[in-house]
């Protein structure tokens, strides 16, 4: 299709993400994430749970199929650990570890950002993936500045608790597909939207990257792509997340 | 016992360096008429406990927060509140900052009156090492997991918001989540709750017997607030006043508006705050 748009790309991107994952709760943060969700929901994971975003799981029809108020996803749902949650990331590292809580030294931040949130919890108890709409150095750094989700070297550092279930599986953005599937659990380039050279997406991140194995990332078919325009995102708000 | 006091009563209760608990999450269900009360006194030195929205933002530009135990400050539909950032910037509040899991477990332990409980969350991250007074636990079983030991999070005060109660201290919600409500106020010494309505125990069984979520001998007082919640959402009494939060957020982010907000909002009492936010509906 050639008409296909970049975030088109990155909404089936962020659905592959739960090719496979059977019976467990996605909790897909912020959009991209979430039109990815529903879409692998409709087509190749049928059997994901999903969340409204505020204390309900609603199945694909809109009905309310759960009931999933914060103190159970606390107590429960993450400890339990058939979730895998997309996150945002402010700042992300070669090994995985993300900053959503501050900019600068954490005694005093120059910027201050949401906080921590779950994502100490998230990253040591279940799958974990992270989604951002500005691949750049800005975000892609040598360090972060507050280890708010954990990477493996930190896991690994924290010792087996840590590591027993940690499983930081992949980060889409813009223009690429990136995991951790090296030797030593760094961050490598999977695969490159169309579009996008593997130079563009070195120049943006700041730490070197594994490209031995690049591919490109696959475009929707006809029908994944009917159901991102007719289904999941009628009014096309992905536009204003990534502009084409 | 009639439980029944006013939002000014139950600001007077507060005393320099307290810690207070506050319910709700994020723009969500916060006692924001009580809090409304606090910024009308002069206590000062608090240690604030909460799932963090407008109230921490509130709290911190009058200079009452000394010490802010927190997992993330937002007001949901815009993601940073600007008083809590320029608090932070400035560094006018020292924090606790935990993973939201570390948070709960904490309040958990303080409700069940252990000293700590074990947790997962928070092994690995700078939530370890911005916190150098957390230590861990060796579990004494064959596995011997090493895990994050969290304290208690005792509170002096519990403020929580809900949909109804009784004069005695029953309190009910009817909206879909009950947040931390109920752990906030076994956590407390003292929890005080103000409600949309106060009825009578007997329509307390108008809705499903589980919306019951504080019982009597958990309240020391109640305060009829109603829109207490305002401008974060009390459903399904009513949503989040999205217009109004706009306005806080521009207002809070520019020191030059900052003032008249104060002025118009916030120097008079609660019936003031709200013929002003109603005068500010009907003029957008």
């Amino acid at each position: 299709m050639s008409d296909t748009t970049r975030v088109e790309v990155a909404v089936l991107a962020c659905a592959e993400l739960f090719r496979d994952a059977g019976e467990i709760v996605a909790s897909p943060m912020g959009l991209i994430p979430s039109l990815g969700a529903k879409l692998a929901r409709l087509t190749f994971a049928p059997d994901l749970l999903l969340s409204d975003g505020q204390a309900y799981l609603l199945d694909a029809e809109g009905h309310v199929e759960g009931w999933q108020p914060f103190k159970k996803v606390l107590d429960v749902v993450v400890p339990h650990g058939r979730r895998h949650v997309v996150m945002g990331a402010n700042q992300i590292d070669r090994f995985g570890n993300q900053n959503i809580s501050a900019i600068g030294p954490h005694a005093r931040p120059d910027r201050q950002l949401l906080g921590v949130r779950g994502a100490p919890g998230n990253t040591v108890n279940h799958r974990t993936s992270y989604w951002t709409p500005k691949h750049g150095t800005r975000v892609f750094v040598d360090a972060v500045d507050v280890v708010s989700g954990v990477g493996y070297d930190n896991a690994r550092k924290a010792g087996p608790a840590a590591i027993r279930f940690h499983d930081v599986h992949r980060v889409v953005t813009n223009l690429a597909v990136l995991d951790f599937g090296t030797p030593d659990r760094s961050m490598r380039l999977r695969s490159v939207h169309p579009g996008v050279s593997v130079e563009d997406v070195l120049e943006r991140t700041s730490f070197p990257l594994d490209t031995s194995a690049v591919t490109e990332t696959r475009l929707p078919d006809a029908e994944e792509l009917r159901l991102i325009r007719e289904v999941v995102d009628p009014k096309s708000m992905r536009d204003k997340e990534v502009p084409s | 016992m009639d439980k029944r006091m006013t939002a000014d009563e139950m600001a007077a209760e507060l005393r320099d360096g307290m810690t207070i608990g506050i319910g709700g999450w994020g723009s969500r269900r916060k006692p924001m008429a009580l809090i409304r009360a606090i910024l009308r006194t002069d206590v000062k030195d608090l240690t604030v406990v909460s799932y963090g929205g407008p109230d921490v933002g509130l709290l911190a530009a009058a200079g009452k927060i000394r010490r802010l135990v927190f997992g993330f400050v937002t007001l949901d539909t815009v993601p940073f509140d600007p008083h809590f950032a320029q608090a932070r910037q400035s560094g006018a509040v020292d924090v606790t900052e935990y993973d939201e899991g570390m948070f709960a477990t904490g309040l958990s332990a303080a409700v069940k009156r252990l000293p700590f409980l074990p947790i997962r969350a928070g092994l690995g991250s700078d939530v370890v090492t911005t916190n150098p007074q957390l230590r861990t636990v060796t579990s004494p079983y064959a596995d011997g997991e090493e895990l994050l030991a969290v304290p208690a999070l005792r509170l002096d005060v519990a403020l929580v918001h809900l949909n109804r109660a009784d004069a005695r201290g029953n309190a009910q919600y009817l909206g879909p989540d009950p947040y931390f409500d109920d752990d906030f106020a076994l956590a407390a010494d003292r929890c005080f709750v103000s409600a949309e309505r106060i009825v009578d125990t007997a329509d307390l069984s108008s809705a499903p017997v589980q919306s019951l979520l504080l019982n009597r001998g958990a309240v020391t007082g109640v305060v009829t607030a109603p829109h207490g919640a305002h401008f974060t959402s009390a459903a399904p009494d009513y949503g989040r006043d999205e217009a109004f939060q706009r306005h806080y957020a521009a207002s809070a982010k520019d020191p030059d508006s900052w003032p008249s907000f104060v002025d118009r909002f916030l120097s008079g009492g609660e019936a003031r705050y709200q013929s002003e936010v109603a005068r500010f509906r009907e003029a957008a």
